[in-house]
C-alpha cells in the first residue's frame, strides 16, 4: 500500500506515516491591516489529494505558506487561531518550526533548485537532518528520484549543477528533494503552472501516485486539473472558504451561488 | 530611416565611445608605468630590500614594500571576510526586509565606504597614540581592515539582496535553520564574494595614506606584528619624491610590480570564481 512498495521495496529508512491528521480551526492571519484569511475552518483527509481553488488573490497561497509556518517571514503578519497536526497547535511555536517543516514539504510554484548539484539538491534535506553517511544518502537520493521518474534522465550526472536541468526537470528535482525528508504533507502551490504540458502532466501523474503515501494539498488556478486529480476540493473567496467537500460532490452539485458562478467561469 | 533605428544607432555609438574612453585611460596609464618603469625593473629590484644609499640611487630593492604590502593586504582582507560575512548575513538573512536596523547598517556603511582613508589613517593614529603603540604592521593591518570592510559589505550586500527569496524558502521548508539557510545563499553568492575580494584588495593594496601614519615605513621586512612594515604605495611615493631621476624611474618599476600584483590577483581570484559559480542559479 506504500509508495515504497509501488516503486522500490525494502528500504527501512523510510518513515511510514499513517494517520496523518493536519486541521486548520479559526484560523485569522493578517497582514499589516489586511485581514487575509477569515476564520478558516478545514480538515484536511489523509493520503487524499485536496485542491484549493479560487480566483487570485484570495488567499490561497497564504494559506499553504500559514500551514508550514513560512508566512513568519512575510513581515507584519499576525496569526490567531491554530492549525493543529496530529492534534499539535503550530502556530505560535518558536523551536518546534524545524520538525513542523520536516513533516509538511513544500513545492512551489516557480521551481528553484539549491545552487549544488543533483545530488546535493535531494540530499540536502536529509543532510540538515543528520544523515551523513554516503551510502545511506546514495540510496535515498537513488530512490527518491526514481519515485519522481528523474533518476533515468539524470542518474549518469549526478554530480552536475541542477540549474541546467530543464524547468520540468527542475520542479520534479524539486519534488524530489521534498519527498527526501519524509514529510507527511505535500503543499505545492500551483506546483504544475511554470510548466509545459507534457511535464505538468508528468508532475500530476506523479501526485495521483504519491497519494498512496502523502497527503497533498494543491493549490491550482486551472480547474481541468482540479477535476483530473482532486479528491476533495476547496473553494475560496476573498479569504474565506465558501465550500468543501469531496471533489465529485462540488463539481457536479455545488451548493454555493459563488462556487457555481466560479466553476462556470462567470467570474474573475 | 526610421527614428527609432536612428536613435538606436546614436546610442550605441555612445556607449561605445563611453568604453572606449576607460579603456583609453588603462591604457595609457599602464602604458606610462611600463615605459617608464620596465628598463629599470630588475630581478634584483623584486628580490633585495634597500640598500644603504637606496633613495639616493644606488643599489638595492623593494623587497621590503613587496613583503609588506603582501602581508598587510592578506591579513585584512582574511580579516574582513570573517567580519563582513556575518554583517551581510545578518541583514540579509536575520533581519526582516524593511528592518530599521538593516537600513541603519546600510547607511552607517555607505557613509563609512566614502570617508577618504587619510581620515582612517589619521583616526587610527590618535587612537594608536592614545594607546601607546608605535607604527607597526598591525597597525597597518588594523586600519586596513576598517578601510575595506565598508567596500566588502556594501558589495556583497548588493549581490545577497538579489538573491531570490523563493531560494530561502526553499531551504526552510526542507527544515533548514536560519544557519543553515545561510550556508545555500553563501554558495549562491559566492562568486559576489570573490569579487568583492578583489575590489577590497585592489583598495587596500593601493593605499598610502591609512598605512602612512600606522604601519609606517621601514627597510626591512617585519618579523612580528609589532614591528613598522613598508608597502609598496609608500615606497612609490618616497621614490616619486626624489630629485634623483633614476630613483623616479623605479618609481615607476614599484608601480609596475604594484601593478602586476593586483593583476595577479585579479586573474586569480577570476579563476576561483568560476570554479565557484558552477552551481550558481541564474
Amino acid at each position: 500500500m506504500s509508495l515504497k512498495k509501488s516503486f522500490r521495496p525494502g528500504y527501512k529508512f523510510v518513515r511510514q506515516s499513517e494517520g496523518a491528521e493536519l486541521e486548520v480551526r479559526n484560523l485569522n492571519v493578517h497582514i499589516k491591516n489586511n485581514h487575509i484569511l477569515k476564520n478558516v475552518n478545514l480538515v484536511l483527509p489523509d493520503k487524499k489529494i485536496t485542491c484549493i481553488i479560487g480566483p487570485s488573490g484570495c488567499g490561497k497561497t497564504t494559506l499553504l505558506k500559514t500551514m508550514n509556518r513560512l508566512i513568519d517571514s512575510v513581515e507584519g503578519v499576525r496569526i490567531d487561531g491554530g492549525i493543529l497536526l496530529n492534534n499539535e497547535n503550530i502556530v505560535g511555536s518558536g523551536e518546534k518550526i524545524i520538525n513542523l517543516r520536516r513533516k509538511i514539504g513544500l513545492v512551489s510554484q516557480k521551481p528553484c533548485p539549491l545552487p549544488m548539484s543533483i545530488f546535493d539538491n535531494v540530499a540536502y534535506g536529509c543532510r540538515i537532518h543528520g544523515i551523513r553517511n554516503r551510502r545511506k544518502l546514495r540510496m535515498i537520493v537513488q530512490y527518491y528520484l526514481e519515485a519522481v521518474g528523474l533518476w533515468d534522465e539524470v542518474s549518469n550526472r549526478l554530480n552536475t549543477p541542477a540549474a541546467r536541468l530543464s524547468v520540468g526537470q527542475q520542479q520534479r528535482l524539486c519534488l524530489a528533494r521534498s519527498l527526501a525528508v519524509e514529510p507527511q504533507f505535500i503543499l505545492a502551490d500551483e506546483a504544475t503552472s511554470a510548466l509545459d504540458p507534457i511535464s505538468s502532466r508528468n508532475v500530476e501523474e506523479l501526485f495521483v501516485k504519491l497519494k498512496q503515501d502523502y497527503s497533498i494539498i494543491m493549490v491550482t488556478h486551472t480547474l481541468h486539473q482540479a477535476k483530473r486529480i482532486a479528491d476533495h476540493v476547496v473553494f475560496m473567496y476573498l479569504g474565506e472558504i465558501i465550500e468543501a467537500g469531496p471533489a465529485n460532490e462540488i463539481f457536479t452539485n455545488p451548493q454555493h451561488q459563488l462556487t457555481k458562478e466560479y466553476l462556470s467561469g462567470a467570474f474573475n | 530611416m526610421k527614428l527609432k533605428f536612428i536613435e538606436e544607432k546614436i546610442f550605441n555609438v555612445l556607449m561605445i565611445v563611453a568604453t572606449l574612453i576607460v579603456f583609453g585611460f588603462f591604457a595609457s596609464i599602464v602604458w606610462t608605468i611600463v615605459k617608464t618603469g620596465l628598463p629599470s625593473l630588475s630581478w634584483e629590484m623584486i628580490s633585495q630590500l634597500p640598500g644603504g644609499g637606496f633613495y639616493l640611487g644606488k643599489e638595492g630593492g623593494i623587497l621590503n614594500a613587496i613583503m609588506g604590502s603582501l602581508m598587510i593586504v592578506l591579513a585584512s582582507a582574511l580579516l574582513g571576510l570573517l567580519i563582513s560575512i556575518p554583517i551581510v548575513f545578518y541583514i540579509n538573512v536575520y533581519l526582516k526586509k524593511k528592518s530599521k536596523l538593516a537600513y541603519f547598517t546600510r547607511l552607517s556603511f555607505d557613509v563609512l565606504f566614502g570617508i577618504p582613508s587619510i581620515v582612517y589613517g589619521a583616526f587610527a593614529f590618535t587612537i594608536m597614540i592614545a594607546l601607546g603603540l608605535k607604527t607597526s604592521l598591525l597597525g597597518g593591518i588594523i586600519v586596513i581592515t576598517l578601510l575595506i570592510i565598508p567596500i566588502f559589505v556594501r558589495s556583497m550586500d548588493e549581490v545577497a539582496k538579489s538573491v531570490p527569496s523563493d531560494l530561502l524558502d526553499a531551504a526552510y521548508s526542507l527544515g533548514a535553520t536560519k544557519l543553515e539557510a545561510c550556508k545555500v545563499v553563501l554558495r549562491q553568492i559566492a562568486p559576489g564574494i570573490a569579487t568583492a575580494t578583489l575590489l577590497s584588495v585592489g583598495k587596500a593594496i593601493g593605499d598610502a595614506a591609512a598605512v602612512m601614519f600606522t604601519a609606517g615605513f621601514t627597510d626591512n621586512i617585519p618579523t612580528s606584528l609589532d614591528q613598522p612594515a613598508a608597502t609598496l604605495p609608500l615606497s612609490v611615493f618616497f621614490q616619486l619624491s626624489s630629485p634623483i631621476p633614476e630613483v623616479r624611474e623605479r618609481a615607476y618599476a614599484a608601480a609596475l610590480v604594484l601593478t602586476l600584483i593586483v593583476l595577479v590577483l585579479s586573474i586569480v581570484g577570476r579563476i576561483i570564481t568560476n570554479r565557484f559559480s558552477k552551481n550558481k542559479l541564474i
